[in-house]
């Protein structure tokens, strides 16, 4: 079906499974260790070899010469899979750089072989015997010095780089008050807990494999191109995803090599990136420099906005579009962005959680706190003030529906905000410095072409089946809760299949779009295969009625079961959406509560509270989508106070690509967390009338902890994350 | 002692050596005095969820490798593989330990309990069905990791194991949520549903959440 | 990881008896930190003593009053034990800021002892690093050095010691008790076990081929307030960036050691001395001739607030 306008009344406005509380249907699979991960088909797959993959140790430059024979000699080895003997291979439209390299080598722990043995100790064992030299080159590795040579990135997915309106300039110079200041977000990895791992099996020229993967057509795709082959000849399949948050959205060298390692081994093959390669083999975040200068009138209204910044990537890499949310975040009629990128040799940056926004409102949220201090507002009556209905930029398209004062003011009543002392460095206890900080969330509601087949089986039960995926954030039961919802029988009659090439082509899991855009397609594929009983039943759809696994039409009563048949019923459907999007801009808000506890002698940050409140349209599962506001607030909490690759300069790469040294958060790092969402519904987006919430919590919470942190101690650190050698130094 | 003149010189030393280090990677065969290469296989049995297993394996397998390859009990993750994330955790003797970092050879005779040998999906122990009531986890991954681990946890307070957070150490331990925290972070959970698990863990335990506390 | 055959020792001797007739043999206990670095081939041994076996667990008490603990005693056994929770509670909470709770079950004393430095250039094989490689540089030095030593380094190394269990030791003074492949016996002070880098940072302690630790020994305790501060970027399960262990006597005088800033548990006598005068007055004796990179010169200041917010913690107590 076509989604062309906004959605009046229709079955989903019942919410009798749909917006209830309710567990997630895969969750005692999780629990008790069932649920089937990449790694971990062992009837399909039962006596695979294994496949270790060995890493440039250069970060650019060409390999000289590579010696496999003592891997190949070595015991267990079953072959060697090298750029010299994989055959012809392309690249997938979504990646930078090549999967497989050499003799070139474009970064650091670029896979350059694969070796596959009978067990994992083999294989791992046989990696140390490849001879490789090398001849290296120079490369650019540090932003701050390749930022001189930044230029303007094409336009991607439809955001032009740059944009203004106004007069910047002028309005900047007249403010009475104004900041301009630079900020650095560093680099962050995904480290997402399950690696990137594969299983692959041929059977004659046809592949299968069993991959931890967001995008399955994408995938299958960029696949079936990189191996030249129809991308009907390979099935991709990934039921359970151990974590994505972006780093999963295409496909990266363990599902290649698995199937190239088991092309060559003539046999199932299964690799798992070892941990200490991921960070510099796959994808990251990229840095960025961002500089705001904001100019404000006494009256508090914002005058003047600009927002400029600085990423760098792979040649051929997309850049870190972190101005994006400036342009219609906050009122103003003078105002200006620009995404700059240069040429970096370190591993291709590409999209993790809330691209450009994230990283964007860990700076710009900062300013606004910022600004507000001059003006002498406090920073959530500052962000009311600067509240607006329509795109500043251009004022004709508005808001499909923005509460963002009712987040704040909500989440301002709740926290005790009013107890806030304006005054940096005013509050005590015991030891530690207490601040408070606010920031806005702020985040677009995109959606994508969905499918979805739904069966009525004999025995009642209705089976959904769509390439979607659920990398967590809950597609299982949602999807299960639109089925019940429209099909008229309880969410345990639903069985819910994801993440298989062999089913229609969802929206897949990314930006945000993959909750609202996958149950509309199960809506649609629903309200297909209630035609198709009402036609059965030799009735008018709009006279049918679902309920308690009983379809009624006037006088007949008959089980949903009966009327599907030994058969069984089924019909697919995709939604399309081709609604107008100029009119409106669609997007999800919040607002960030946090305090934080400095210690006033070693500057030891410690987070205390925590609160969002969310505006995201109808809240499908509450559970589930608190749980992705409250995951995302302690991601944004790692970006604040402790994660960042670092960079050695000198060499290009990343140093601390491990576990032990990329510090992300643990559980004494994370205070209970509240989050509250808006009672809503935007039925011009869908028509399950809801938002995404995945991406909205991450963003501005880094920035409100970094407000935290200036309220406690007077110390304005620009430079993420704020860890203690800079509160030092501040 | 050197000027910082003759620093630089030795830093381009460095610099240089470093790259014709990395010009030639490590190479066992015929290194002076290395020993034979040949895998070295052993037989042993192993006591997981209450199931004696007889297993032929290369010395080198890990526990959790046993398990997960070998005893195909692939509820005990593979995240890191060097201790540094707790996805492996699996309870030896009733003690959690990291299984990435435990040799399968040196565990004959120890009882191993893995998050199958805890409960069934139709019939979970208390705290996987804790998990699955507060919404303890997002992708699950981390999750049989965190729930072996919460139960060795709780016998580690039962047992008085004090803790970082432990204020004094000579009084009884008790099972605050600061307390949780700590005990508990040796499990990563990058989906960040740490609030969650925390009151699915007190659930579990008997004991309050923590509420809005600061 | 290379291939490794593998035995269970019987006797302490017998397993420095069969350590020293296999150059490429290595002992396993909690293997926490050996199997780490085995799998990364940084250790390649090719034979296992797996010591396990051996009855080093015990925590005892010495005719002198003191505490000696066995080689093979549980990170968290020797933290909840009774005695030193009472009687040395900064080696409780020592044990305690370290590692994770799965970590510290697996993780023996003397293992402890005995870890390897985290410089993240010593973890990547295809790095310049002396430690692991002698003769390749330090990558380190020109590279990122934030976490790394400050003091007691070399223009070969920088690299930190990075037990939390070995500060506390140092300020106790305990006494790391061996035995070597002829049965016989030594007892190495704390102080002169580790050793600085030099030209030499593959060097680490001073045990010879086969020497295995049986107990490390506590002498009597020594009362006073005790208190262990470890400074990190997370709240738990990461090494120290800085960490003080300390002991305050009524009169204010006392000791210190101090971690994440050297090679080796760090303690000057001359910057004990300077306890009753503060936390400047000791950090000015601890580092001097400090030698710090600008990533981690922060280290030298951070250790002076720690000492000065250890001494308002005892002040408090």
């Amino acid at each position: 079906m076509k989604f062309t306008q906004t959605e009046g009344k229709n079955r989903t406005d019942r919410q009798k499974v749909i917006g209830k509380a309710t567990p997630r249907i895969e969750g005692a699979l999780k629990a008790t260790g069932k649920a089937t991960y990449a790694y971990e088909w062992h009837d399909i797959a039962p006596k695979p070899a294994f496949g270790y993959v060995l890493g440039a140790a250069i970060a650019k430059g060409r390999i000289t010469s590579m010696d496999t024979s003592g891997a190949e000699s070595s015991a267990g080895v079953l072959a060697v899979v090298t750029a010299e003997n994989a055959g012809p291979l392309d690249k997938g439209n979504f990646n930078v750089v090549k999967l497989l390299a050499g003799p070139e080598i474009q970064h650091y722990h670029q896979a350059i072989a694969v070796i596959v043995a009978r067990t994992f100790e083999e294989a791992r064992a046989g990696a140390t015997k490849i001879k490789v030299r090398y001849a290296s080159e120079p490369g650019v590795y540090d932003l701050e010095v390749a930022k001189e040579t930044a230029v303007k990135p094409p336009a991607r997915w439809g955001n032009e780089p740059d944009s203004a309106a106004g007069d910047f300039a002028g309005a900047f110079a007249a403010a009475p008050f104004k900041i301009d200041a630079t900020y650095h977000t560093p680099a962050h990895s995904h480290a997402m807990m399950e690696p990137f791992a594969s299983i692959a099996a041929w059977k004659g020229d046809e592949l299968t494999v069993w991959t931890a993967n967001q995008m399955i057509a994408w995938s299958r795709a960029d696949l079936a191109k990189t191996l030249k082959m129809p991308p009907e000849k390979v099935r991709v399949v990934s039921p359970y995803v151990g974590g994505g948050f972006g780093g999963k959205l295409w496909i990266r060298a363990d599902v290649l090599l698995a199937a190239l390692g088991a092309r060559a081994a003539k046999r199932p093959v299964k690799v798992a990136l070892p941990r200490p390669m991921m960070a510099n083999n796959t994808v990251h975040r990229p840095a960025t420099i961002q500089r705001v200068r904001l100019g404000a009138g006494k009256d508090g209204k914002i005058t003047a906005f600009a927002h400029e910044n600085w990423a760098g990537n792979q040649k051929g890499g997309s850049t870190e579009t972190a101005t994006l949310a400036s342009r219609a975040l906050y009122a103003g009629a003078n105002r200006m962005t620009s995404n700059r990128n240069a040429t970096l040799d370190l591993p291709e940056g590409n999209a993790m959680r809330a691209p450009g926004d994230a990283p964007g409102s860990m700076a710009f949220e900062i300013a606004i706190d910022e600004i507000a201090e001059k003006v002498g507002l406090d920073p959530v009556e500052f962000r009311v003030i600067n509240d607006t209905q329509v795109n500043p930029e251009k004022p004709a398209q508005t808001y499909s529906t923005r509460k963002l004062i009712q987040c704040l003011k909500t989440g301002a009543e709740k926290f005790g905000w009013s107890k806030r002392n304006a005054k940096p460095g005013a509050v005590r206890d015991g030891n530690w410095l207490v601040g408070l900080g606010v920031a806005t969330a702020y985040r677009g509601a995109p959606t994508m072409n969905s499918g979805a087949r739904v069966r009525i089986e004999s025995s009642g039960r209705v089976i959904v089946e769509t390439d979607m995926t659920d990398i967590g954030t809950g597609s299982y039961t949602i999807i299960g809760q639109t089925a019940a919802e429209m099909m008229g029988v309880p969410l345990d009659r639903v069985d819910v299949r994801l993440g298989d090439s062999n089913f229609p082509v969802s929206a897949g899991s990314g930006g945000q779009f993959g909750a609202v855009s996958a149950t509309s397609g199960v809506y649609a594929a629903c309200l297909k295969l209630r035609e198709a009983i009402a036609t059965k039943l030799g009735v008018a759809a709009d006279t049918l009625e679902i309920d308690d696994g009983f379809a009624v039409a006037g006088s007949k009563r008959v089980a949903l079961g009966e009327v599907a048949g030994t058969e069984g019923l089924s019909a697919e459907d995709k939604i399309e959406f081709a609604t107008d999007r100029e009119k409106h801009l669609h997007y999800t808000f919040g607002a960030h509560f946090v305090e934080v506890g400095v210690h006033a002698i070693t500057s030891e940050v410690r987070v205390r509270r925590m609160l969002a409140v969310c505006h995201a349209g109808r809240i499908l599962n509450p559970p589930a989508a608190r749980n992705q506001i409250i995951g995302a607030m302690t991601m944004g909490v790692g970006a604040a106070l402790m994660e960042e690759l670092v960079v050695d300069k000198k060499v290009g790469f990343f140093v601390n690509h491990d576990l032990a040294s990329y510090e992300v958060p643990v559980h004494a790092d994370i205070p209970h967390q509240e989050c509250v969402f808006l009672d809503d519904e935007d039925p011009t987006v869908s028509p399950m009338k809801a938002l995404g919430v995945g991406e909205l919590g991450i963003c501005g919470v880094s920035a409100a902890v970094a407000n935290a942190v200036y309220n406690a101690t007077g110390k304005r650190v620009r430079d993420y994350p704020i860890t203690i050698d800079k509160l030092m130094r501040t | 002692m050197q000027g910082p003149g003759d620093f630089e010189v030795s830093r381009r030393d460095v610099l240089k050596l470093g790259a014709a280090a990395t010009a030639v990677p490590l190479v066992a065969k015929g290194q002076a005095g290395s020993p034979a290469e040949a895998p070295v296989s052993t037989q042993l049995s192993l006591n997981v969820n209450g199931k004696v297993h007889a297993l032929k394996l290369d010395t080198r397998t890990s526990l959790l490798d046993a398990l997960r390859d070998h005893l195909q009990l692939t509820g005990s993750k593979k995240g890191c593989d060097h201790g540094q994330c707790g996805a492996c955790t699996v309870l030896v003797n009733g003690r959690r330990i990291n299984s990435c970092l435990s040799l399968a050879v040196m565990h004959a005779g120890d009882k191993i309990t893995t998050i199958e040998g805890l409960g069934t999906p139709n019939k979970m122990h208390a705290m996987q069905a804790a998990f699955v009531k507060h919404d303890g986890f997002q992708c699950g991954y981390c999750t049989p990791g965190q729930i072996c681990s919460a139960v060795g946890m709780l016998s580690e307070v039962k047992a008085n194991v004090p803790s970082h957070a432990t204020t004094d150490l000579t009084a009884p331990c008790a099972l605050t949520n600061p307390e949780l925290r700590e005990r508990m972070s040796g499990n990563i959970c990058r989906c960040g549903a740490y609030s969650n698990i925390a009151e699915a863990i007190a659930d579990a335990a008997g004991v309050p959440a923590a509420g809005r506390s600061a | 990881m290379r291939p490794f055959s593998y035995e269970k020792a019987a006797t302490p001797a017998a397993a420095a008896s069969a350590a020293a007739k296999n150059p490429h043999a290595k002992f396993i206990a909690g293997g926490t930190n050996l199997l780490d670095l085995m799998k990364l081939e940084i250790e390649k041994p090719a034979h296992l003593i797996d010591v396990n076996g051996l009855a080093l667990d015990k925590v005892e008490a010495t005719p002198e009053g003191g505490l000696r603990i066995g080689a093979l005693v549980r990170n968290t056994d020797l933290a909840a034990h009774d005695k030193v929770r009472k009687d040395y509670p900064l080696l409780s909470r020592a044990l305690l800021a370290g590692a994770s709770g799965q970590l510290r079950n697996k993780a023996t004393t003397a293992g402890n002892l005995l870890q390897r430095t985290r410089c993240p250039y010593f973890y990547d094989t295809n790095q310049a690093c002396n430690k692991r490689a002698p003769g390749t540089g330090c990558g380190a030095l020109a590279g990122f050095s934030r976490q790394l030593a400050v003091i007691g380094t070399s223009n070969t190394c920088i690299a930190t010691h990075p037990s939390d269990m070995a500060i506390a030791m140092r300020a106790l003074d305990a006494v790391v008790d061996t035995v070597q492949p002829d049965g016989a016996q030594r007892h190495v002070a704390i102080a002169d076990f580790h050793t600085l880098p030099g030209d030499k940072p593959q060097v680490e302690n001073v045990l010879k081929p086969g020497e295995l630790i049986t107990s490390v020994t506590l002498p009597k305790p020594v009362g006073g307030a005790q208190v262990y501060h470890k400074v990190r970027d997370r709240a738990s399960y990461a090494f120290a960036l800085v960490s003080v262990g300390m002991i305050v006597q009524k009169d204010g005088t006392g000791r210190l050691a101090v971690g994440g800033v050297a090679p080796k548990p760090w303690r000057v006598e001359a910057a004990d001395a300077e306890l009753p005068r503060g936390a400047k007055a000791v950090a000015a004796k601890l580092f001097a001739g400090a030698k710090p990179t600008h990533d981690n010169e922060f280290k030298i200041a951070l250790t002076e607030r720690v000492i000065e917010a250890s001494l308002a913690d005892l002040r408090r107590a």
